[in-house]
């Protein structure tokens, strides 16, 4: 407690002056906070960003048709990871199977944090029966295995990426809803909240102004987390054969294809396993930030 | 305390009869005839008599409601109809793959919370150097693998490698080995990162400095005092890791090519055997009700806080 | 000479945090037998660092940098944990500041007793169990024995802290550490757990270093006075001569500003008899359902009446209903019965968008103010709100009376910008002042508003109250547990206690004349009145208004 005080009184000063006038001493220091595991995990973002959005800026390769001749040949200069059993050149397959990736767990996670939220702060700010009910659902979807929740919604939808991305996205909004109702509820016992009912504010208008901003940060978090979760579960579903069916060159697809050929061709494997370990872990590593920032 | 028993236990099977309907809907909720047509197929060689005892076991000729009536009350009495697939009654199917999963599941889970409690404790006892830092990026690393990936790297190193491990014809123990390995670390993850977070939590507490100032050491302290307290609360998760293993269940027993629940869920999917599925997810959904009824009416006779006052 | 106890050189301690910081800058003090030095401080002064340094607990990123701890002549400084530990508890040992949180909570309170036994290899088995009992009789528990099986939750904040006590003279040691032992205590509790170290102190002729914020604490219960500020010692010398002639300019403004070795009453009492009471509450009653299905009567019956521009205090202890009773006058809480008359308007009929105008005449601050402000909004926001709520007004006429009320609560306008994080606790209070000020109400309810800030804070705001007050014509309602205050700046007082309103009055009144037992408990338990009573008999010249500032 003691020391803490003493930090408080003594930051007043420095960050008062890089509200007022940004120097370039300031922004130094800025960029000095900022950890290298933080940066390089946005860098890895951005880079399959771009994969996914212009994936002939980093390879020449068609990703769905072979070269015939040039089957399972190791990792070389031409072939960056190798080529596949069809003579497909696996860095390009993996860099055009990003798009399918992500934007399969990006729907997913929409899917969650739409529904998972508005459940949420409804649950959070109304209170009541309506609160009662609405997380007496979230414990029945909860009550059902996350994996096996999707795979029945799969066979009632049918298998591919948007299908598989709803049903991932649908295991996802129990998590949203709870944490943003605790979210809300903890920030509505607070005293600001009531300060800002005490000097006449209305109910939407104090929802909007301090519940909603001061609730959603960790949810933010949570959805970067949520991220790197629904790739994991739509890569396992494209594994199983769920999602996108073949040539797409699907991340969990293109080790489920690669795992014919361990013993010869390991690579096929380990490199878009190894592509889905980063990206999750970066996305994990983001939303860390983003709570630590929020607290 | 008997009506927080009985509130309790009522909460347990409402949610419960609120899963299965939710199943219903996902799964069976279609004109009768659509399941029937399946079990039509002369492929499965039911007899006439048993596609009879189909129809009124699936009440296909009345409504909705009435298939949905028909529907809860067999599995009220442990029947979960056909598998259209292997034409054997599904009961039959869950009791001959169980005990291979359970095998699974209970090695697994034991690995995993060993690994995490090793985890933890590392952790804790390495505060201030830099392999805390290590340690700690652990979990996060195992929390980030895809699990089928894991095993599929996992007989790729210590079978085709480093020869450790015999691929064709191991023995009974052998063979599990790497699944359990595989299903361990993804459930390790959050267990330590829960345990880590909470020792760390509870060495800040004032009564930590307290048992210091008596003169315990630290070894004492941790153990007697923080370990306790820790742990408790990693309770409440308990049913979100059976989740997560009998996810873990069917990854593993797909990749290495093991029969049991997992399996037999992987392959109800791919043949769209609905019945299979459906009980899949029901005996599932039970048990998961089951552990949190049991942590929860459990969790009083740990935490003396949540005792009922007696007295003073 | 005899050697002292413990024997600090020119100790340095500082944190590892981004910017490295020095929390103890070159102390030295002595500890004799059988002495209590007390080491008085404001938050951030070094004073519980000190403490944890001598005991070898510094909080986790703190080391100590230089200097030399000599405990019975030997230096304990270089010390391992593990030799530490055969000291901690035996030679020296520690009473903490918060006596719920210090107390495991899954062990019993026999076993927690017992631990300092049998690690130090003093006792075992039987002889441990009836040592155990002996120790908790010896603090004063009753039914000891039901209290060994017992877990903390089912003792009270008093009872913990006699346990900790039981545990901190276990093994008699040389020398205890009492951090702060009764800051988390009601008035009447801290009165009875003070006189118990003093007793045990006595005799077993232990010596005490009492760290406290209290300045009336310390000058009850210490024989010698050590005021610290920024890590170092400003002044140091036996209590009652710091306390008649203090050198140091510091430790003058810490006197003058205590609220409980100030002069009592010194301002005008205002009495307008004959006008209209602001604020009228009559027969107040609040039932809250229990989870069981039974009721708790939170307020029972309580009545008052606040004459415009005066100030009304509600003292109590906790869960003496203070809290909900002005929950209610603030429109927050629905009364089961009575009434509550605020300018002609009922509270209690008060709803929806009445309700809301209702707002504008009443008005709260908060007890913790960093709490009481959102952290994503700047300080001009926050002051702004309360305007967007009602009838509109033009942007710049806002910014011109958020600058004015940010002027009147004296903060610069360089505030602004600045968030509450950002800003010092006696700053956070004001902004929550001028949040509460720009509505123009007619009351302004204060719940603990000063109980959360250092005591020289605490008197810059406590003036700047009384200063709005006279300008505006304020009319305030205090909520208070610390009687000192309460006299310093109220009109009339209610002493509330279990419910029930026990004294009713101007404050000479009840001071003077309290009608109740309790209250002349709580007068009694005020810290410094010892002090001021020995000052009273042994120096005739100075009366009972107590020390010259």
């Amino acid at each position: 407690m003691t020391s803490f005080d003493i930090l408080d009184r003594r930051s007043v000063p420095a960050s008062a002056a890089s509200a007022a006038t940004p120097s370039t001493a300031a922004r130094f220091r800025v960029w000095r906070g900022i950890s290298p595991s933080l940066v390089l995990a946005w860098l890895v973002l951005a880079t399959v960003l771009l994969w996914a959005m212009a994936p002939g800026l980093f390879t020449v390769y068609n990703p769905v048709e072979g070269v015939p001749g040039g089957q399972l040949k190791a990792p070389s200069a031409a072939h960056l990871l190798g080529t596949d059993s069809l003579g497909r050149d696996l860095f390009s397959r993996i860099v055009h199977g990003s798009v399918h990736s992500l934007t399969g767990a990006l729907a997913a996670v929409g899917v969650g944090l739409l529904a998972g939220t508005t459940i949420g702060i409804l649950a959070g700010s109304v209170g009541g029966w309506i609160d009662d009910l609405l997380m007496r659902l979230v414990d029945v979807l909860l009550s059902i295995p996350t994996l096996l929740l999707s795979l029945s919604i799969i066979i009632l939808l049918g298998f591919g990426t948007f299908n598989s991305a709803i049903a991932v996205g649908a295991t996802a909004i129990a998590g949203f809803s709870r944490l943003t109702r605790s979210e809300v509820v903890r920030v509505r016992r607070s005293d600001y909240v009531e300060a800002a009912f005490g000097s006449g504010g209305s109910f939407v208008k104090v929802l909007w102004r301090h519940i909603l901003p001061n609730s959603l940060t960790s949810v933010f978090a949570f959805t970067a987390l949520q991220f790197g979760w629904a790739l994991l579960q739509i890569s396992t579903l494209g594994f199983l054969g769920y999602g996108a069916p073949p040539p797409t060159p699907e991340w969990g697809l293109l080790i489920a294809e690669g795992r014919n050929y361990l013993a010869t061709a390991w690579w096929l494997t380990a490199a878009p396993g190894l592509i889905v370990v980063i990206v999750v872990l970066s996305a994990n590593r983001i939303s860390q930030s983003f709570g630590r920032a929020g607290s | 305390m008997l009506k927080f028993v009985i509130a309790r236990i009522g909460q347990a099977v409402l949610v419960l009869w609120a899963a299965f309907t939710l199943s219903f809907v996902l799964l069976q909720a279609m004109p009768g005839d659509a399941v029937l047509i399946k079990f039509l197929n002369p492929e499965y060689g039911l007899s006439p008599e048993q596609i009879a005892e189909i129809r009124a076991d699936y009440a296909v000729d009345g409504s909705l409601f009435a298939q949905y009536a028909a529907s809860l009350g067999n599995v009220l009495t442990g029947d979960f109809g056909y598998s259209v697939r292997a034409g054997v009654p599904v009961s039959a199917q869950l009791a001959v793959n169980l005990p291979a999963t359970l095998t699974l599941a209970s090695l697994g889970f034991a690995t995993a919370v060993i690994l995490a409690a090793l985890l933890a404790f590392l952790s804790s006892f390495s505060a201030g150097s830099r392999l805390r830092d290590l340690i700690q990026s652990i979990p996060a690393l195992f929390i980030s693998i895809p699990v089928f990936w894991l095993g599929i790297m996992l007989i790729q190193i210590f079978s085709f490698r480093l020869k450790l491990v015999p691929v064709i014809h191991p023995g009974p123990w052998e063979s599990l080995i790497l699944p359990v390995l595989t299903l361990a670390v993804p459930i390790s993850a959050p267990l330590a990162q829960i345990l880590i977070r909470n020792l760390d939590e509870i060495e800040t507490r004032s009564f930590v400095s307290v048992a210091r100032a008596k003169g315990a050491s630290r070894g004492r302290v941790l153990f007697r005092h923080v370990a306790r307290n820790a742990v408790l609360p990693v309770l409440t998760i308990a049913g979100v890791l059976f989740g997560e293993l009998l996810a873990g269940a069917v990854v593993t027993e797909t990749v290495f090519g093991l029969s049991g629940i997992g399996s037999l869920t992987e392959r109800a999917v791919s043949y769209q055997d609905l019945a299979v599925l459906q009980a899949v997810v029901i005996v599932s959904a039970a048990i998961f009700v089951a552990i949190n009824l049991i942590v929860d009416l459990a969790y009083p006779f740990l935490d003396p806080r949540l005792k009922p006052r007696a007295g003073a | 000479m005899t050697m002292p106890i413990l024997d600090i050189r020119n100790l340095r301690v500082s944190y590892d945090a981004n910017v490295p910081h020095c929390a103890v800058n070159g102390v030295s003090l002595q500890v004799f037998p059988g002495e209590v030095v007390a080491l008085v401080g404001e938050s951030g002064s070094g004073k519980t660092s000190i403490a944890q340094a001598v005991i070898g607990l510094l909080q986790g990123n703190g080391r100590v940098d230089g200097g030399a701890i000599l405990l019975n002549g030997t230096d304990i400084t270089r010390w391992s944990q593990k030799r530490l530990d055969a000291v901690r508890g035996a030679v020296v040992s520690l009473i903490p500041q918060d006596p719920t949180g210090s107390l495991n909570p899954v062990m019993t309170i026999g076993a927690q007793v017992r631990e300092i036994l049998t690690v130090h290899g003093k006792a075992r088995g039987k002889a441990a169990d009836r040592r155990v009992i002996e120790l908790l009789t010896k603090v004063g528990l009753s039914q000891p024995e039901v209290r060994a099986r017992q877990y903390p939750h089912e003792l009270s904040g008093g009872m913990k802290q006699r346990v900790l006590i039981a545990i901190a003279i276990a093994l008699e040691p040389a020398l205890i550490i009492a951090d702060e032992p009764t800051s988390a205590l009601d008035v009447t509790v801290q009165k009875r757990i003070l006189d118990l170290i003093d007793d045990l102190r006595r005799e077993f002729g232990t010596a005490v270093l009492f760290v406290t914020h209290d300045l009336g604490v310390a000058a009850d219960r210490s024989s010698r006075l050590i005021v610290l500020k920024g890590g170092e010692i400003q002044e140091e010398g036996a209590t009652a001569d710091v306390l008649t002639a203090p050198q140091n300019t510091y430790t003058q403004r810490l006197l003058a500003d205590a609220p409980s070795l100030s002069a009592p009453a010194r301002i005008v009492r205002r009495s307008r008899a004959g006008e209209t009471p602001l604020v009228t509450v009559e027969n107040l009653v609040k039932d809250f359902a229990l989870p069981d299905g039974g009721v708790q009567r939170a307020v029972d019956g309580v009545s008052f009446g606040i004459d415009p521009g005066t100030t009304h205090a509600i003292v109590g202890e906790s869960g003496s209903g203070k809290t909900t009773t002005i929950r209610a006058i603030a429109g927050f809480e629905r009364p089961t019965s009575g009434s509550i008359l605020i300018d002609g308007l009922d509270a209690r009929t008060l709803k929806g968008e009445t309700l809301r105008q209702f707002r504008r005449k009443v008005q709260l601050v908060y007890q913790n103010p960093l709490a009481s402000l959102d952290p994503r909004q700047s300080v001009f926001s926050i002051i702004e709100e309360p305007l967007l709520n009602f009838a509109p007004v033009a942007r710049d006429e806002r910014a011109r009376r958020v600058a004015a009320i940010l002027d009147r609560v004296g903060l610069t306008q360089a505030t602004l910008a600045r968030r509450p994080h950002a800003l010092s606790g006696g700053q956070r209070q004001r902004i929550a002042i001028a949040r509460a000020l720009i509505l123009e109400p007619k009351l302004v309810i204060l719940d603990e508003a000063v109980s959360a800030l250092d005591v020289t804070v605490q008197a810059q705001i406590l003036s700047l109250l009384a200063e709005l007050q006279a300008d505006l014509g304020l009319t305030y309602l205090f909520v208070s547990h610390d009687l000192a205050v309460v006299r310093q700046i109220a009109d009339s007082v209610s002493v509330m206690h279990e419910g029930r309103q026990v004294d009713h009055g101007s404050v000479e009144a009840v001071f003077e004349r309290p009608t109740s037992a309790y209250t002349r408990d709580l007068i009694e338990a005020i810290p410094g009145r010892r002090r001021q009573a020995e000052g009273a008999r042994s120096n005739p010249s100075e009366t009972a208004e107590g020390y010259p500032a």
